[in-house]
């Protein structure tokens, strides 16, 4: 038991002690408290991993957490086959993002902090990956958002870093306000928060309908889709996607294991882990296809235009996040999950990569001012090459095997399924275009920067490029553990690993139509490729020529569909503006003070003319008592 | 035996005459002495009543009435002279500070 | 007083605990050293902390009785007796307002110069006088005990407040004492309904007509309502708040704003169940205004301390929606958030107090980029606004999820509406935050350079320390405190749902037209 406690426990002891005395003490040394933490939470993630590799899942109850009344949840984890897989994907990816840090954050003067943040964040995405109730969840949920925030806005002197960070919190209390309250709609339904006992009972409560807010609607759905706003605004999936661009901000190696690999993958992770709720509703499931096929073509159109390294990898990642959902919304958990896992990798791998270009040029992230890099950075040229060769789904690469699983699921999932299918397959050959189109502008042609940067050109040191590419590696073969039976009987072992949680999915088609299926994904990637070799290596001036053609659309997505301007104008002015004149300016400071200030003026001016009869003068007083003593005399004289 | 009805009219007597000169009279301590006056005239239909009815309790208030007087006068008259010291005067109508 | 427990140990320990505060400032009266009185303030604070340190101990959990009960006769032929005692409701509250006595007689220590000798005096009183309040069990008692409170207060306000000190002491000071007289004539009413009685206990037992009650209830409201306070009735909070001095604003978040909830549960609750059930709807609805409302003026206003305030009148908006959701979670919640509210305004209170002894500013737009200037308070603070914004392993959030939770439980509507109030209490903190820490050091602060700012120091970090602890003890093991409340509530829920007018709203409704 204390064996898995110490998974998120290790993390969070680094945490405590590179606060407290990191500033004063350890300073630049926060690395040898991290590192031996986490690589130790590895080494136990490895050996659960192992546990439970047998089908068997581990369960604890180490605390009572709140008590009140019927309500009791305690404080417990859960290590079964999903949390294993998640485990390894947050041990890995954060070790070597660790290491990594060492060198991209060598000689900032919050060091130290940057690593207290990071264990911060590794504890809480542990506790939310292995918590064995809704509530424990919700707490690492909470966290990790937390951790966001703080590495958002890690340079905090920057305006534009302060407002990402406190964007990404809101924008995710509003996907938890729909979370909270489906977690709480569980209690009320199943009269307890235990992953075991709420699974267990999911298919009794199915087609029940309860009064909501004066609707009668399917309650099993209604929680569904509370838990899927919650997964919304964590994965940022349309409309809560506005954080994690912005997100960019904090640095590289916080976008790559936060806002790639593993946070942002929680919703994902959330909607696999409920999936005996999820699929006793086909509406929630759909809801949860649909959002996510559209957010894999949304983000992927914003990503062609934009000039900033981070974000197109950050639209990116949104897309791949729409992927994700989308097999979870066709029933293929396990594709889902499967697509989690290897981008974690080759999505971490892009991230770094690009921390590498970006540390070489020292803090420039316009591939306006890049080009031609290849020459001075060859192992980072060669390790962004094989990533997006992973992302755009080229085989063997790992990225071929999942979203090749996805695009299969998709299309055997009914009429829907098709349309989805034809999203994915739009969504692929956008992902290839803007995916090379990246790299031809940062690594190709001529070098567009000041010369100062061009003098100060250099490949990375080690301990950035090694981890680099050990994540290479990962980018290559992590897919290797999902071969389908196409290729290979009995190769999808990560399927069948997952399957005691998250089952089989349904649905068989033809060898040819599966071929069909490989065929077009792999025909849209090398296509995408072709078409952003041709106008970005090519013939240079076609992008320009295209972008002034359609200069409405090429606006609207390089304004990235005016979202934010939108929420700006209908949500967050207007509150602004009612709580400053409306509420404030009138209610408060007009009606209610106006009554309260009033009711003393309204005495004041009274009791100022009542004071003149005060004249002072005894003689007067005097003379009043003496009359009012006679007339009260008279009237009980006269009264008889 | 003095009938009870002269004892009032004495009373009534000198509590009009208390009261006159309160009314009339402008020297602080001439009021106090009329003020002691009236006192006094509702002592002497107190006790007269006592004796009448036959019961103590007229009496009884009558020795509160002294009391209260006494005490009314200590206060009233040291008031009266740290007036004094700030205004050299006990005329009532030069004591107005109270006016509204 | 068969149904009571005695107080069992050697000692009055209650009596102790009212009564110290009240000798440490008799003491004080004869001190003249600013040093010697600010040691004496303190020994006798935490005297009082530590005699009282038993209570928690010898506690049976297990009985919704009255603990430590001492009763004495008093007033016999007015039927007033001195009787004082404690239950898992009001238990918590006498250990935060010697906690925060402490903390208060601490955070003064540089920034009172002036009277510093009152100033103690008028802490020890307010302590005795608070205490008073959650111990007392006879109306009379409780009476002098809350009208008490306000005297120092008033002064507290008044003579060591900020700029608009006069205006603010007397607002605080009128519309309470406005609320507390109907309060009082409530209080002769239930007198002589009650049979000549004013012992709480007993009162507590009765079944009044519902029109009585009803008037009643709403004398009663008009006091805890402007204590609480409830949402068209807080206006006298941000001035108060704001003019204080630190260690009067801690009191008053801390404390203070709890009495009227405290009222609700003691008295209005047990005393008047049929009225409570028939306000409940417009109560709720109250309280969700009070969440929005005051979440909404927070992000319009532009004085550090005010906007804390405010944030105040939407968090106390929980905690009575949490009461009248009238559930075991909601009460529970209620109840919790209480000493939450506590804990985090009251530090973050103190915490102001101590920037402002640096900057001598309020206006948050003369901040900016304070985490590079005072790191550590900086991180302090950031505990405090995670903990204000309800997030999970701080005591913010188990308050507020059990509110909600009960909310939800008694009216959907209701708790989807507060849930709001978390999204928008999010953004104001975080804007607050941002505005004070991050950024670049306002450029018109740093220019000025008369103030010199330095880091917290060691005996402002041993005042906030102990708030700081329980930030994340309610966070991560909240049932320490949730235990004592259990049986009481319990029987307080069964006691306003079951009573003679259960089950006959037609007849209450009707009632009701009656009277008007």
């Amino acid at each position: 038991m204390i064996k898995y406690t110490l998974i998120p426990l290790l993390p969070l002891i680094a945490f405590v002690i590179n606060i407290l005395f990191g500033r004063n003490y350890i300073r630049d040394k926060a690395h040898w408290v991290a590192i031996p933490a986490i690589v130790g939470s590895l080494l136990l993630a490895i050996s659960a991993f192992f546990d439970v590799a047998g089908g068997n899942v581990i369960n604890i109850n180490v605390y009572d957490w709140i008590v009140s009344g019927d309500f009791n949840v305690s404080a417990g984890l859960m290590i079964d086959q999903l949390t294993a897989i998640m485990l390894l994907v947050v041990t890995i990816c954060g070790t070597l993002i660790f290491i990594y840090s060492v060198g991209y954050m060598h000689g900032d003067e919050g060091y130290y902090r940057f690593f207290a943040y990071l264990c911060l964040f590794i504890f809480s995405m542990l506790v939310l990956v292995m918590g064995n109730n809704f509530l424990v969840m919700y707490f690492g949920w909470e966290a990790v958002g937390l951790c966001s925030y703080f590495l958002i806005g890690f340079w905090f002197n920057k305006k534009s870093a302060g407002d990402a960070g406190k964007k990404a919190f809101i924008v995710n209390r509003f996907g938890d306000f729909g979370f909270g309250l489906g977690v709480i709609l569980i209690f009320l339904t199943f009269g307890t928060l235990d992953f075991v006992g709420v699974f267990g009972q999911a298919g009794s409560f199915a087609g029940q309908t309860i009064n909501f807010l004066g609707w009668e609607v399917d309650l099993v759905t209604l929680i569904c889709l509370l838990l899927f706003c919650g997964a919304v605004g964590k994965s940022a999936q349309l409309p809560l996607h506005v954080w994690l661009p912005d997100a960019m901000e904090g640095p590289t190696p916080v976008s790559a294991l936060i806002h790639a690999a593993t946070m942002v993958t929680a919703g994902v992770f959330m909607v696999a882990r409920c999936n005996p709720l999820f699929i006793e509703s086909p509406i929630a499931m759909n809801t949860v296809a649909i959002v996510g096929g559209v957010t894999a073509i949304f983000a992927a159109t914003i990503a062609l235009v934009q000039n900033d390294i981070k974000r197109v990898i950050a639209y990116s990642t949104v897309s791949q996040l729409g992927y994700m959902f989308l097999a979870l919304g066709v029933g293929a958990f396990s594709a889902g999950v499967f697509h989690l896992y290897t981008h974690a990798f080759f999505k971490a791998l892009l991230f770094l990569a690009s921390g590498s270009v970006i540390h070489a040029l020292h803090n420039e992230q316009d591939m306006r001012n890049m080009g031609g890099l290849k020459k001075y950075m060859p192992i980072t040229y060669a390790v962004f090459i094989i990533g997006t060769l992973s992302i755009t789904g080229i085989f063997p690469f790992a990225g071929f095997f999942s979203k090749d699983e996805i695009l299969w699921r998709a299309f055997l999932a009914g009429d829907m399924g098709k349309f989805l299918w034809l999203l994915g397959t739009i969504a692929a050959l956008l992902t290839s275009f803007y995916s090379w189109r990246l790299i031809f502008m940062t690594f190709h042609g001529d070098f567009r920067g000041t010369s100062e940067q061009e003098h100060h050109l250099h490949e990375s040191p080690k301990v950035i490029t090694v981890p680099l590419m050990i994540l290479a590696v990962g980018a290559v073969a992590a897919g290797w553990v999902g071969i389908p039976p196409l290729f290979m009987e009995h190769g999808d072992k990560i399927g069948e690993f997952l399957a005691p949680v998250l089952g089989h999915p349904s649905g068989h088609g033809t060898h040819a139509q599966e071929w069909f299926v490989v065929g077009i994904s792999s025909l849209v990637a090398v296509l995408g490729g072709i078409v952003a070799y041709v106008m970005y290596v090519k013939k240079t001036d076609i992008a320009g020529k295209i972008a002034s053609a359609f200069k409405p659309v090429h606006a609207l997505l390089y304004n990235k569909y005016y979202v934010d301007e939108l929420y700006d104008t209908t949500l967050i002015q207007p509150v602004m503006k009612a709580s400053d004149k409306v509420i404030l300016g009138f209610i408060d400071k007009t009606i209610i003070e106006g009554i309260v200030n009033g009711i003393p003026n309204v005495i004041g001016v009274f009791s100022r003319k009542l004071r003149t009869i005060q004249t002072g003068v005894f003689g007067s007083y005097g003379l009043a008592m003496t009359v009012g003593a006679l007339c009260i005399i008279g009237y009980l004289f006269f009264q008889r | 035996m003095v009938p009870l009805s002269w004892y009032i009219i004495l009373s009534a007597v000198l509590f009009c005459i208390g009261v006159f000169g309160f009314l009339a009279r402008r020297n602080m301590i001439v009021m106090f002495i009329s003020i002691e006056l009236m006192l006094n005239a509702v002592n002497i239909s107190l006790v007269a009543f006592s004796h009448y009815l036959q019961q103590v309790t007229g009496q009884i208030l009558v020795f509160f009435v002294i009391t209260v007087a006494a005490a009314e006068a200590a206060i009233g008259l040291a008031i009266l002279i740290a007036y004094y010291k700030n205004n050299p005067t006990v005329k009532a109508d030069d004591a107005s500070l109270m006016k509204g | 007083m068969d149904n009571v427990i005695m107080n069992n140990l050697d000692y009055p320990i209650l009596s102790w605990t009212v009564l110290l505060p009240v000798f440490g400032s008799l003491l004080l009266l004869f001190m003249q050293n600013a040093r010697a009185v600010r040691w004496t303030a303190l020994i006798f604070t935490l005297l009082t902390f530590a005699i009282s340190l038993p209570l928690l101990t010898q506690f049976d959990k297990g009985t919704h009785l009255m603990q430590f009960v001492e009763k004495h006769e008093w007033i016999p032929s007015w039927g007033i007796n001195y009787i004082i005692g404690i239950d898992g409701i009001s238990i918590l509250f006498v250990f935060l307002t010697t906690i925060l006595s402490i903390l208060c007689v601490l955070v003064s220590w540089n920034s009172i110069n002036t009277r510093v000798r009152e100033f103690h005096i008028a802490i020890l009183a307010m302590e005795a006088a608070m205490v008073g309040v959650f111990v007392s069990l006879d109306f009379f008692l409780f009476y002098l005990f809350w009208e008490a409170m306000l005297i120092p207060m008033f002064l507290l306000i008044g003579v060591w407040g900020g700029a608009n000190k006069l205006y603010a002491s007397i607002k605080f000071f009128l519309y309470t004492l406005v609320g507390s007289v109907l309060m009082l004539v409530g209080i002769v009413v239930l007198y002589f309904a009650g049979g000549k009685t004013l012992d709480i206990l007993t009162l507590s037992t009765l079944s009044l007509p519902m029109g009585l009650q009803f008037w009643l209830f709403l004398a009663f409201f008009a006091a805890f309502a402007v204590k609480v306070p409830m949402f068209p009735v807080h206006t006298w909070l941000p001035d108060a708040h704001t003019e204080a001095p630190t260690a009067g604003s801690v009191i008053l978040a801390g404390v203070l704003i709890k009495m009227g909830a405290y009222g609700f549960l003691r008295f209005s609750m047990p005393m008047l169940p049929d009225a409570t059930r028939l306000f409940i709807p417009v109560l709720m609805v109250l309280s969700v205004v009070a969440i929005i409302y005051g979440a909404l003026v927070c992000f319009a206003q532009k004085d550090f301390k005010r906007l804390i305030a405010y944030s105040s009148v939407s968090h106390m908006g929980f905690v009575t929606l949490g009461l009248f959701a009238m559930n075991t979670q909601g009460v529970e919640g209620g109840i919790l958030q209480m000493i939450n509210h506590g804990i985090i305004t009251g530090a973050m209170f103190l915490m102001i107090g101590m920037i402002y002894e640096r900057t001598h500013t309020r206006v948050i737009s003369e901040y900016g980029g304070f985490a590079k200037i005072v790191p550590w308070y900086a991180g302090l603070f950031c505990i405090l606004t995670f903990a204000s914004v309800g997030l999970p392993g701080t005591n913010g959030f188990v308050g507020e999820f059990l509110i909600i939770f009960g909310a939800f439980k008694a009216k959907q509507i209701i708790g989807v509406l507060s849930a709001l109030g978390i999204i928008l209490g999010a953004g104001y903190m975080l804007r607050l935050y941002q505005d004070i820490f991050f950024q670049d050091a306002a450029p018109d602060f740093e220019k000025k350079g008369k103030h010199p700012v330095w880091d917290l120091d060691m005996r402002e970090v041993l005042t906030l320390a102990p708030l700081l602890l329980l930030v994340f003890w309610i966070g991560f093991y909240p049932n320490t405190f949730l235990s004592y409340m259990h049986a009481s509530v319990e029987h307080l829920i069964s006691r306003v749902n079951y009573t003679a007018y259960a089950g006959q709203e037609n007849l209450i409704a009707k009632y009701i037209m009656e009277i008007f």
